[in-house]
């Protein structure tokens, strides 16, 4: 059913700009020309990011953290199994679809810890990354409490994740 | 960051820093490729949405709410939310990305320091509001779980809690820095 959705919208507006007699081809050539060079600015941005992340991770530095939090985690009722997935999460898209499949041959992908992970990773994002590459091409630089608050709502939406995860 | 994980592979592991760093390189080049190709395909439909006037209808229809969340008066500011919102709930997070630096862009008061409406948005992003997790129900699919979608219900009650959360922090926030300004 979703896979409609998207050919729809885009037929609807193909349509659209048919009947408001705008030049479609020429309109959307001019948009995708702004693709290569909005790569090429965000490419240091990701870079950066990801050799942090690479370097953390294989420095043992997220598994000492991991076990060391591990104690508040469960205290707050988020499973010890899944602090790497919720360490990692805010810095890596692609290294927590990683994880989460990991648990998934570990735990099977019906286990309360899949679920929990799948909880996760829905209700959270690669906050650190979505912040370095949105003000990448502003003059801003200080973001004063936008991570500090967006980390803290994370922490929260898991918190309840773990918990509704009891119930199905 | 960096240097403290370099300090710790001085002693544990110094052959694998710099082949680890290329690697990660690497994979950021593989990443921008792919994501210059999804942009070229969304900047275009989103330069489509511009010129034909719909985005400006779609932030219309959003306007209000938009007002109430950014408090901000700036139409081309405006419509770039109300797209990056939309593109966001549909779950295309690689849409949302392109639309949301250029509404970060004309938010931008050159002042060095990100204004309220800056930080709701990247706050809002970061707490990603989704309606249908897609790839986590793919990957759930592939793995071979008898009832892939079982997730929905409890991901968007914790979406729906982590977005609002932040919206009314970032609010709360802003109010206790004016009142303090007094």
């Amino acid at each position: 059913m979703s896979a409609y959705i998207l050919p729809i919208i885009f037929i609807s507006l193909f349509i659209y700009c048919y009947l408001k007699k705008i030049n479609t081809y020429d309109t959307f050539v001019k948009g995708a020309k702004g693709a290569i060079s909005l790569v090429v600015e965000i490419f240091p941005f990701i870079a950066s990011i990801l050799i942090a992340v690479a370097l953390l991770r294989i420095s043992g530095i997220t598994d000492l953290l991991a076990t060391f939090l591990s104690p508040i985690f469960n205290a707050l009722g988020i499973p010890t199994e899944l602090c790497e997935l919720v360490l990692l999460r805010p810095f890596t898209g692609s290294g927590s679809f990683g994880i989460l499949e990991s648990i998934f041959t570990t735990y099977g992908p019906d286990s309360y810890i899949s679920r929990c992970a799948c909880v996760i990773m829905g209700c959270s994002e690669t906050i650190f990354y979505v912040a370095t590459v949105y003000i990448s091409q502003t003059k801003v630089k200080k973001l004063l409490y936008a991570i500090p608050v967006a980390l803290i709502c994370s922490l929260i939406g898991t918190i309840v994740g773990c918990v509704l995860c009891r119930f199905i | 960051m960096m240097l403290a994980s370099i300090l710790v592979l001085l002693i544990t592991n110094p052959g694998a820093v710099l082949s680890e760093m290329i690697g990660a390189s690497t994979e950021a080049l593989e990443l921008c490729i792919e994501l210059c190709a999804v942009y070229a395909v969304w900047l275009g439909v989103l330069e489509l949405v511009n010129v034909s006037g719909l985005g400006e209808k779609l932030a219309k229809l959003l306007r209000p709410l938009i007002k109430k969340i950014f408090k901000i008066n700036n139409p081309e500011a405006e419509r770039m939310i109300a797209l990056n919102l939309s593109a966001n709930m549909l779950g295309l997070g690689n849409a949302s990305t392109p639309i949301g630096i250029k509404a970060m862009q004309t938010l931008d008061d050159k002042s060095g320091r990100a204004n309220f409406a800056m930080i709701m948005l990247i706050v809002i992003n970061a707490t990603s509001i989704q309606l249908l997790p897609t790839t986590v129900i793919g990957l759930r699919t592939s793995a071979g779980s008898l009832n892939p979608a079982d997730i929905i219900v409890p991901t968007l009650i914790a979406t729906a809690i982590t977005t609002i959360t932040g919206i009314l922090l970032v609010h709360g926030i802003e109010r206790l820095r004016n009142w303090r300004k007094k």
